[in-house]
């Protein structure tokens, strides 16, 4: 037939070498995830055998993201296109230290609170798939951090939010349809704010490659034309509304304590960040003209996400609400980073989202057993937690410390940097604001501590005594303390005060990782081969 | 052509802005439905507008003779239509559910993960 005999030259336009091995790790998070969660879907019945797959998938996970990661630690920013279609025609994910680090504690959150599951959610629970929804709530979230492509970061944004209200709504309780619909609703102008503003980038540039049009904005005699605002704002708004900053945050506090308690934690580590993370990748890497006329927005938002945070955690008493509250502060603080925008400031932010991810889900994890053991996430009936078990009381007690950023744990050292490169550029406001609002949050966690574990019992127990009533564990919390309730706790505040006391490995993923897009060679390089 | 396209554009982001502002469920809903309508039409629209110039290719080419239409924001829209769909399926279920669990579709009367009356926490012991 016509063609067959024709020899095209196809090396224009398709990768004509094979992917080596090792790139194949580039895909793996995506694929492990959506095959380890189609595989729990067919087993949806089987409710014992379930947790055994999903979290024998999330164990894979962990691994293949250290893998990447130690791979492109060795081998530089990688890059791999879907059907070998050269850039920037196929789509391409390009990983580099920022996306594997991020997804790696992702990955390594999501399997902790896969066994943290196994003693919170029951087998009604599992059977409406708690287990699928997660690993394909993963496959969302490690795509949209190893994703090179625009558009295909906003379907990976789709695919998390899709599972995110499977788990969101798991037990279909009245609290949870009414948080649930907020949730919904709001997240869902988010990501069509997303992609209004995407739709226009392509009307402008014709591509969606991230690389691509990093170069191409950057080549614009003025990158900060009109148009091109109107962009930046759109995409502002919309990260900042997945992000849960001021003053589009109010769907946060409105469903993270409406559902099982392992899905406020994972929900509280991980989809905020995947926000910041967009804000990050889109503003420091595609439109960093634009971050320059947006910073003082941006300063004054992350103040405000600041210090609402602070004084709301401050002004709770239901303790899964108050953390919400205290993610919402953490989220101000990674602003603030991307506000001052040095390189300095950006790998504070990726060190703090870091540590953000890790530490909300060990403290909503830990709320969790608050209920276990006083039988409510209700400030004024909890007391006496210490009398039944000091080991989670110094559990709390590290956990507390690091999210108000006090030495020696996690929290310390990106508020450091965060707080030094927002003087170094003249931000003395953003920079008090963090440190305010540290305190802040010091107080409502402290209070936390006073209440629940250090007073003798519930309100109304008498000064010095010690309330010996026994509780039955609150719904949705784990009801026996065994090792799916502590080995996922220990693990992450193992690492909390791993890289509390040695933040050198952190420190430096977070300054490459930053480095990296801030000065964007490699990537680019990466994506289009070595430069003509 | 874009002119007239981007004027119903317009149109239609008005009147999916102006029901969403509603406090009704059901009205939100319809604006959400109207809303990914008016960002297909925009991402459409953003891939510029061609008249019936199909994209073949003749058989001695490699690449079409003519400027064709532009399939990419056809693939992107095509994608942004299954997820709005999925998304607003998922939506109407669970404004329908909300609104039997809750007796209400109006959002000033769901308070119940966040009441109204909450005491103020603890002051001391």
């Amino acid at each position: 037939m016509a063609g067959s005999s024709v020899s095209v030259d196809l090396s224009q336009a398709m990768a004509t070498a094979p992917v080596a091995a090792g790139d194949w790790l580039v895909v793996a998070p995506s694929l492990l995830t959506i095959l380890g969660g189609s595989l729990c879907l067919m087993l949806r019945k089987n409710t014992d055998l379930q947790p055994k797959v999903g979290i024998g998938f999330l164990g894979v996970l962990v691994l293949a993201n250290v893998a990447l990661l130690l791979r492109v630690l060795d081998h530089g920013v990688i890059t791999m296109v879907m059907g070998s279609w050269l850039p920037p025609f196929g789509i391409a994910f390009t990983v580099d230290t920022l996306g594997a680090t991020l997804s790696l504690i992702g990955a390594i959150v999501a399997f902790c609170a896969g066994v943290y599951g196994a003693a919170t959610v029951d087998s009604t629970g599992r059977r409406y798939g708690f287990y699928p929804f997660l690993l394909l709530m993963m496959t969302g979230v490690s795509g949209a951090f190893l994703t090179g492509d625009i558009f295909n970061l906003y379907v990976w944004f789709e695919v998390l939010l899709i599972s995110s209200y499977g788990l969101l709504v798991l037990g279909n309780d009245r609290i949870q349809l009414d948080g649930a619909v907020k949730y919904g609703v709001l997240n869902l102008v988010g990501t069509n704010l997303f992609l209004i503003a995407t739709g226009m980038l392509y009307g402008i540039f014709g591509t969606l490659n991230m690389a691509d049009l990093a170069q191409k904005v950057a080549s614009l005699e003025d990158p900060a034309s009109g148009t091109l605002a109107t962009v930046a704002a759109l995409y502002f708004l919309a990260f900042a509304m997945k992000a849960a900053a001021f003053p589009v945050n109010f769907w946060l506090p409105a469903s993270y304590h409406t559902p099982n308690i392992v899905v406020s934690a994972v929900f509280a580590g991980l989809l905020t960040k995947v926000g910041v993370y967009a804000l990050i990748r889109v503003f420091v890497l595609i439109l960093p003209a634009s971050l320059g006329y947006l910073s003082d927005v941006i300063s004054v938002v992350a103040i405000a996400t600041l210090l609402t945070g602070a004084l709301g955690a401050l002004a709770q008493s239901e303790v899964r609400r108050l953390l919400g509250y205290v993610v919402i502060a953490g989220i101000g603080s990674m602003l603030a980073g991307v506000a001052v925008g040095t390189t300095l400031a950006i790998s504070g932010a990726v060190f703090y989202a870091v540590h953000s991810i890790i530490v909300m889900t060990a403290l909503y994890m830990m709320a969790g057993v608050m209920a276990m053991l006083g039988g409510s996430y209700d400030l004024r009936r909890l007391g006496g937690l210490y009398a039944k078990s000091a080991a989670y009381s110094a559990v709390f007690l590290v956990l507390a410390s690091a999210v108000s950023g006090l030495p020696p744990f996690s929290g310390f050292w990106p508020k450091v940097m965060l707080v030094k490169a927002a003087f170094a550029d003249d931000r003395a406001w953003l920079g008090a604001a963090i440190l305010v609002s540290g305190f802040l949050t010091m107080l409502a966690m402290g209070r936390v501590w006073i209440f629940a574990f250090w007073r003798g019992g519930p309100e109304g127990t008498p000064d010095g005594k010690t309330a010996s009533v026994t509780t039955v564990p609150a719904d949705g919390a784990p009801q026996v303390s065994g090792g799916a309730v502590w080995v996922p706790l220990g693990i992450l505040t193992a690492l909390v005060i791993y890289i509390g006391v040695q933040p050198e490995w952190m420190l430096k993923l977070s300054t490459q990782g930053a480095g990296g897009i801030v000065e964007p060679l490699d990537y680019l390089r990466s994506v289009f081969g070595v430069p003509g | 052509m874009e002119t007239g396209v981007v004027i119903l554009i317009g149109l239609f982001f008005t009147v999916a802005i102006y029901l969403m502002l509603s406090k009704y469920l059901v009205r939100m809903l319809l604006g959400i439905a109207i809303l990914g309508n008016a960002v297909n039409l925009l991402i459409f629209t953003n891939g510029r507008l061609l008249r019936e110039v199909p994209p073949l290719i003749p058989e001695h080419l490699y690449v079409p003779e003519v400027v064709t239409a532009n399939p990419l924001p056809q693939a992107l829209v095509l994608t942004a239509i299954v997820i709005s769909f999925s998304f607003f399926a998922f939506l109407l279920v669970l404004a329908f559910r909300a609104y039997q669990e809750l007796g209400t579709d109006g959002v000033n009367e769901m308070r119940l993960a966040e009441p109204e009356d909450d005491p103020t926490p603890p002051q001391g012991y």
